[in-house]
């Protein structure tokens, strides 16, 4: 009687190709994608027809239930900056605390609490509950202090580069940008742009994501 | 394939030292499976589009000054206000304010709503300025918006602004007869 031979077929697949396609995305993941940076609070931003990049370097300012967050550009200016603060409001830094400010990557807490944020790890920084927004209300405008005393302090660096004769890029004022949320109230972002018009910075950016024309 | 070479071939025939073919075929699973781990780690901690912007420059602001309706003066049937009131209402006109040519109409945001509406006025005051000799002159937008709007309308708004490219365009605040003007309409 013959037997009915059952064909052994392997198993395995050919795994080549989707190695390759694997691979390929990686490379393009790595090439076209830039690294996130932690922020205090996240937003959701609206979305905009212009295509225009956000300059390199810019200062922005998030907005997002009700509370303001303040990114400084360049560890230089953001030290700068602080050392004019300091003496605006008379509260003291130590040199390590200047150092932790040049590494801190945006930042929402009112200036009494700063020592207590620069005191702590950079991992436990961007936890909830801890940045609660910088104050700016008409009272207690620290939000303009700090919008001004970047401005001011980046234009300090720049006139320093140029006087050591080192090559500056562009000599321009601190580009600001207002990062808001798509649902935040209109009276707080206005009291924003209201805080930046006051020091006469008329132009400025606002943040936002891409969409096509049909909405 | 990949698959190991067994070495049945009826080797050994004759006592000849035959050389093993080895096949050159590599198991590439744990490879794959190690693109795909970083694929995953990637697409997580970046992001892929840098964020757009939109540049917005605001009429400069003279604290002594709060009237600028005596520094400026426009011809009021090119000059639309859009006012946003609350849950993304609309509410359009054209001239001033209580002495109206194209009375309070709301409208709704997108491009079958408001835009439609600004590429006819900005057509209607494109013919009243080459009528009168002034083609560089055309439609002024003013963009008021009440305190229920939320910053989302703001930014569609300018969206519309630079869409449709109205001569000039400016964010006021709003006053108080439009804010009763959006509550007789139910907008605030």
């Amino acid at each position: 009687m013959a037997k009915v031979k059952v064909s052994k077929k392997s198993t395995r697949i050919d795994m080549t190709a989707m190695c390759d396609v694997a691979f390929l995305l990686l490379s393009f993941f790595i090439m076209s994608a830039t690294a996130k940076q932690p922020e205090p609070h996240p937003v959701d931003t609206p979305n905009s027809t212009v295509i225009e990049k956000l300059p390199p370097e810019v200062a922005v300012i998030t907005v997002g239930d009700g509370q303001a967050y303040f990114n400084i550009p360049g560890k230089e200016v953001r030290i700068e900056t602080l050392k004019r603060i300091s003496s605006e409001y008379n509260v003291a830094f130590t040199e390590e605390e200047y150092e932790a400010f040049g590494n801190l990557q945006g930042f929402g807490v009112p200036l009494n609490q700063l020592k207590g944020l620069l005191a702590m790890e950079a991992s436990e920084r961007n936890s909830d509950n801890i940045q609660k927004g910088i104050p700016f209300d008409t009272v207690n405008n620290q939000l303009g202090s700090w919008v001004k005393q970047a401005r001011e302090a980046n234009r300090a660096i720049l006139d320093e580069k140029i006087a050591s004769g080192e090559e500056v890029e562009e000599y321009k004022d601190l580009d600001i940008a207002i990062k808001g949320d798509a649902e935040e109230d209109y009276p707080t972002v206005k009291r924003v742009i209201d805080i930046l018009q006051e020091q006469k910075k008329n132009r400025f950016f606002l943040v936002t994501g891409l969409r096509n024309e049909d909405f | 394939m990949a698959e190991l070479n067994t070495g049945g071939d009826g080797g050994g025939k004759g006592g000849k030292v035959r050389s093993k073919k080895m096949n050159p075929a590599v198991d590439l699973t744990a490879m794959v499976d190690l693109a795909f781990l970083l694929i995953t780690f990637f697409m997580l901690t970046t992001t892929l589009s840098k964020p757009q912007s939109m540049p917005l420059a605001m009429p400069d602001k003279d604290p002594k000054k709060d009237t600028p309706e005596d520094v400026l003066k426009i011809d009021e049937s090119r000059l639309m206000t859009i006012l946003i009131g609350k849950d993304n209402t609309l509410l359009w006109y054209v001239g001033k304010f209580g002495e109206y040519i194209v009375e309070p109409e709301q409208a709704e945001f997108g491009k079958d709503g408001i835009r439609q509406i600004l590429l006819k006025q900005i057509a209607r005051a494109n013919a009243i300025t080459a009528r009168e000799g002034k083609p560089d002159e055309g439609l002024i937008v003013n963009i008021k918006a009440s305190d229920k709007a939320n910053y989302k309308n703001l930014v569609d708004i300018l969206d519309e602004m630079a869409i449709t490219h109205p001569q000039l365009y400016a964010i006021g605040d709003i006053t108080d007869p439009e804010v009763e003007l959006l509550q007789e309409k139910g907008l605030y």
